[in-house]
């Protein structure tokens, strides 16, 4: 079992080191009369920038992104100068250099990756998924008999914030930076998934595609490790089939396939502000000018946010959406597991997360109320702020930086809610709702607590759950997923997460179950 | 009267609870001393240190700032004398401290019943931080500890065995019973235990006891000899026959002493303004059936409660409710409520009903009088129950045919559990002959609320 185990790491290595190596990797080269065929299809405007191409790019043969990409930002670059000095501003490109380096490296790629697809994509993701599949299912036999799984994490290098786990946490962040930023080296990514894209949407893959398959790919595989750790914990089984079904049905296959029928791009489950550019004037347009279909997407997206999120939260609480629906929930709950024991318990973090939290809720409505002014109004500015300027600070502090590079870079440090906690304004919309107005509660058994901190420990959100259990009090906090794991941690069925009347939710503990004292005489002496 | 001090000794759940609730209703000065360590932390939770389930720190309910903040002040010493008359208490490094009131909460030691060799090196019991430390030091892995043996059956035993084997150590276990824990529990649950202590591939020896811990060249324990002629060689042996109140450093105090601190209804000892609870109290009189020295986390916490408000002018005797109690077995969640006795301490008018899952680890038993059907409590072994509503129909005095039928109220297990109230009650309709049908869940009847 254990030299399958660590038979399987190896495999899983090789894998990512083949994924990782790819970037750098590569022959990129366009003939004369392809780079014209994808200027014309293409439909830019310069005459110039295909000029610069046909003299700078095609003909030639470059080894990886890193030669192409600085030619085409160069002639990029040289091009929008002249045109802006000749006030030609119809011939400016806007298209960001790292995208066009991009667009034109899916176009450029010859050779070994390009050409070999399926072969890569088992060099790369089939060995990553059998790799990981063969460490993780020896578990089934190794982890022994039902129960309570934490033996040793604490001990352990990876999920003790050991070098082990600093790697991990640089190379996410590194890859999310890629990913956000320099789209131009996810080219070869993009290879090894075409025939998958192109049997479900009928285009070619491109670097979200890569991201929304390996999401996918992911979450399924550390679900199955998630599967073998609660095995005995039905909540948590239901809960992970759940988050799993609608991250491959929702996010992945039903956007895909709406493409393939002529339909907008859309995620029904995705909610906004979480879906912070729903509103934004491009979404707007392309829904209305996509028929009925887009209409519905309109009505929906707007219904899901003031209606269905709200009243299901009255009637489950949040955890309806954050653990059993969310993808970023999802992701948290799968991949994010091992490290949830990292949130941070303190007073002082709990001060900070409700001013981030509230504050990017207060931003993102902000924002969008501006954007709709400016959609109805048709100008570009709200009192003399540019729309677009907010925008687009919005997208790269909130939707790239912190809900990408932050939100799962920062797992194996700071655990794996950093972005549910502190950043997710819908989390702080339904935070809210479950805070004041919901029947969702975690009882507290009486007296039965021992104060051993199993449950504000594997807390992910960071929740001191004992100070409440220890004193009896049921648990009512904006912050809960109710991801079940501290009902699961204790050791004295302490907790229970449940639905019922909302009078006698927040429970009386002046005196704790047990103490039998004259309630009367009580409060009569206060 | 307000800047008067209180001396806690002992920095554990009672002295800590103490504390806490004096501060809530007073302006006193609050001083607890500890030996064991800086600050409070929760010894229900050092096993889950050892197993790497948390870091020491996360046993500290309460953050470092917290005491400053509350002006709880904190001294890490031991005190080594009490003198009453002086109000005086003197430490082993720092100065005395002069109190006004004294409350004792220093808590319990392992027994130690006189075994030959039981202060060799590797003798340990597991219940201060200090105990946790050595066994870390003495049993890191299984390569420096071939084989733990632990001696005494009880619920720190057999956690003591769970941490041991969660590093992979071959465990023997002594235990003195016929069967694990069969003073408490009843004759088929103890069986189910005994099972599952065997499931973890724990060498159960039971009725066995121990004779002798051998000593190697450097006086540290090499084996055990047991009272059957058994010689097991070791590296690691737990003593963990039970507690005894930690009180030595009281001998010749005048404090009252017996097994502990001997105290009355209202925690007070024989000399005025000293006080004891949690552990190391001995109530003069037992409380209803519960014994006269209690070492169990909750009824800490509710003397520490209690004697917060005697102490703040508010006198109040110490009054626990119906009994109630937890514990894990290995895997093996345990709950009871009201009391179960075993066949040892069962009187004739207490009749059992026992359920068990036919193949899961999983059972009930339910005890009653015989003759007017009265419930008496409930053991529950891999379900939970709802506190609340067990209690109350204690207070209620309901039959145990009101507790059948509305089992489902009481169910606490998670959202989606297998729920196993059908199969419970026609077992007890096939045993007892009757015909209940189980009602379903009413939040009504479990918030008590008047339906509306």
């Amino acid at each position: 079992m254990k030299t399958l185990k660590q038979t399987g790491l190896v495999l899983f290595l090789i894998g990512l080191a083949v994924f990782s190596a790819l970037p750098l990797l590569g022959t990129f080269s366009l003939t004369s009369s392809d780079l014209e065929k994808w200027s014309q299809a293409r439909g830019t405007k310069s005459e110039l920038f295909a000029e610069a191409l046909q003299q700078e790019v095609a003909g030639k043969t470059f080894q990886g992104m890193q030669e192409l990409s600085p030619v085409v930002a160069e002639a990029l670059n040289e091009v929008n100068t002249i045109h802006r000095k000749n006030k030609e501003y119809d011939k400016v490109i806007y298209t960001k250099a790292t995208d066009m380096a991009a667009e034109i490296g899916k176009q450029a790629g010859t050779g070994f990756i390009a050409e070999n697809k399926g072969l890569m994509w088992w060099a790369t993701f089939g060995l990553g998924i059998l790799g990981a599949l063969m460490f993780i299912l020896p578990n089934v036999v190794l982890l022994g008999s039902k129960g309570i799984k934490n033996n040793g994490i604490y001990h352990r290098n990876a999920t003790n914030r050991g070098w082990i786990a600093w790697v991990v946490f640089f190379y996410l962040i590194a890859f999310y930076l890629v990913l956000y930023f320099r789209p131009q080296y996810a080219v070869n990514w993009t290879f090894l998934v075409d025939p998958i894209s192109e049997t479900l949407s009928g285009n070619p893959a491109g670097h979200w595609f890569v991201y929304g398959f390996m999401y996918c790919t992911v979450m399924v595989v550390m679900g199955v490790r998630m599967y073998i750790k609660y095995r005995h914990n039905r909540y948590q089984m239901i809960r992970t089939t759940s988050v799993l079904f609608f991250q491959i049905v929702f996010a992945f296959l039903i956007p895909e396939i709406m493409v393939r029928l002529q339909m907008p791009y859309y995620d029904f489950k995705n909610a906004f502000p979480l879906d912070y550019d729903f509103f934004f004037q491009w979404n707007l347009r392309s829904l209305i000018n996509s028929g009925g279909i887009g209409i519905f997407i309109l009505v929906w997206g707007i219904a899901l946010t003031l209606i269905v999120v709200p009243v299901m939260v009255y009637f489950f609480g949040k955890r309806w959406y954050c653990s059993w629906v969310c993808g970023c929930g999802g992701l948290a709950e799968t991949l994010g597991d091992p490290y949830r024991q990292h949130s941070s318990k303190t007073l002082l973090s709990w001060r900070i997360e409700r001013w981030i939290v509230h504050g990017v809720l207060v931003f993102a409505v902000g924002m969008t109320l501006m954007t709709l002014y400016s959609f109805f109004s048709d100008t570009g500015t709200v009192l003399g702020i540019k729309t677009s300027g907010v925008q687009n600070t919005y997208s790269l502090l909130i939707g790239s930086i912190f809900a990408g590079v932050i939100g799962t870079g920062f797992y194996p440090i700071f655990g794996n809610r950093v972005w549910c906690r502190f950043g997710c304004p819908l989390a702080a919309y339904l935070g809210l709702v479950q805070r004041f107005k919901s029947r969702f509660r975690i009882t507290t058994n009486g007296g039965q607590c021992i104060s051993c901190g199993n449950c504000s420990t594997y807390c992910e959100q960071g929740i001191d759950v004992r100070a409440y259990a220890q004193k009896g009090e049921n648990i009512i906090r904006a912050s809960c997923v109710g991801c079940g794991v501290c009902a699961a941690v204790c050791p004295r069925g302490v907790l229970k997460l449940e639905n019922g009347p909302v009078k006698g939710r927040i429970n009386p503990t002046e005196i704790l179950l047990g103490n039998d004292v004259d309630l009367i005489r009580l409060v009569k002496e206060k | 009267m307000s800047t008067e001090t209180i001396a806690i000794i002992g920095n554990g759940i009672s002295g800590i609870t103490a504390a806490r609730h004096i501060r809530k209703l007073s302006d006193r000065r609050i001083v607890v001393i500890s030996a064991e360590s800086e600050y409070f932390f929760s010894r229900t939770a050092l096993m889950y240190v050892y197993m790497g389930h948390m870091k020491f720190e996360h046993t500290q309910p309460y953050e470092n700032w917290f005491w400053k903040k509350n002006r709880i002040e904190l001294v890490h010493d031991r005190v080594e004398k009490v003198n009453p008359k002086r109000k005086e208490l003197l430490l082993k490094k720092g100065k005395p401290i002069t109190y006004d009131k004294l409350i004792i909460a220093t808590g319990s030691k392992p027994n130690r019943f006189g075994w030959p060799g039981q202060h060799l090196k590797g003798v340990q019991g597991l219940y201060s931080k200090q105990e946790l430390e050595q066994l870390e030091a003495d049993a890191p892995d299984k390569e420096a500890c071939h084989r733990a043996v632990i001696v005494g059956g009880g619920l720190i035993g057999i956690e003591l065995a769970e941490m041991l084997r969660s590093r992979e150590i071959p465990v023997t276990f002594l235990v003195r019973e016929s069967s694990f824990w069969n003073g408490v529990l009843p004759e088929g649950e103890s069986q189910m235990i005994n099972e599952h202590i065997r499931e973890h591939h724990i060498d159960l020896r039971l009725g066995t006891n121990l004779a002798e811990i051998l000593s190697d060249a450097n006086g540290r324990a090499r084996a055990v000899v047991t009272d059957k002629g058994e010689t097991i060689p070791c590296n690691l042996v737990g003593l963990t026959a039970g507690v005894t109140p930690n009180i030595d450093f009281l001998k010749g105090s005048g404090i009252a002493l017996n097994k502990g601190v001997l105290v009355n209804r209202h925690l007070e000892t024989n000399i005025a303004n000293v006080y004891a609870i949690g552990d190391c109290a001995e109530q003069e009189h037992p409380i209803g059936e519960r014994r006269s020295v209690e070492a169990v986390w909750y009824t800490g916490r509710m003397m520490g409660e209690t004697v917060a408000y005697t102490i703040c002018g508010k006198r109040r005797p110490y009054n626990p409710g119906h009994w109630f109690n937890s514990a894990k077995f290995l895997d093996i969640e345990y709950q009871t409520y009201g009391w179960v006795k075993s066949e040892r301490s069962r009187g004739e008018d207490e009749m059992h009903f026992h359920w068990r899952h036919p193949e899961e680890k999983i059972c009930i038993t339910a005890a009653f009088r015989t003759s007017d059907r009265k419930f008496l409590g409930i053991n529950t072994f891999g379900i939970r129950m709802r506190h609340h509503v067990l209690d109350r129909w204690l207070s209620e005095e309901r039959s145990v045919d009101y507790v059948m039928e509305h089992l489902k109220d009481a169910n606490f297990d998670p959202e989606f559990y297998r729920p196993y109230e059908k199969d419970i009650i026609s077992h007890y309709n096939k045993t007892m002959g009757t015909q209940i049908i189980p009602k379903r869940k009413s939040w009504m009847r479990i918030l008590n609320q008047p339906s509306s």
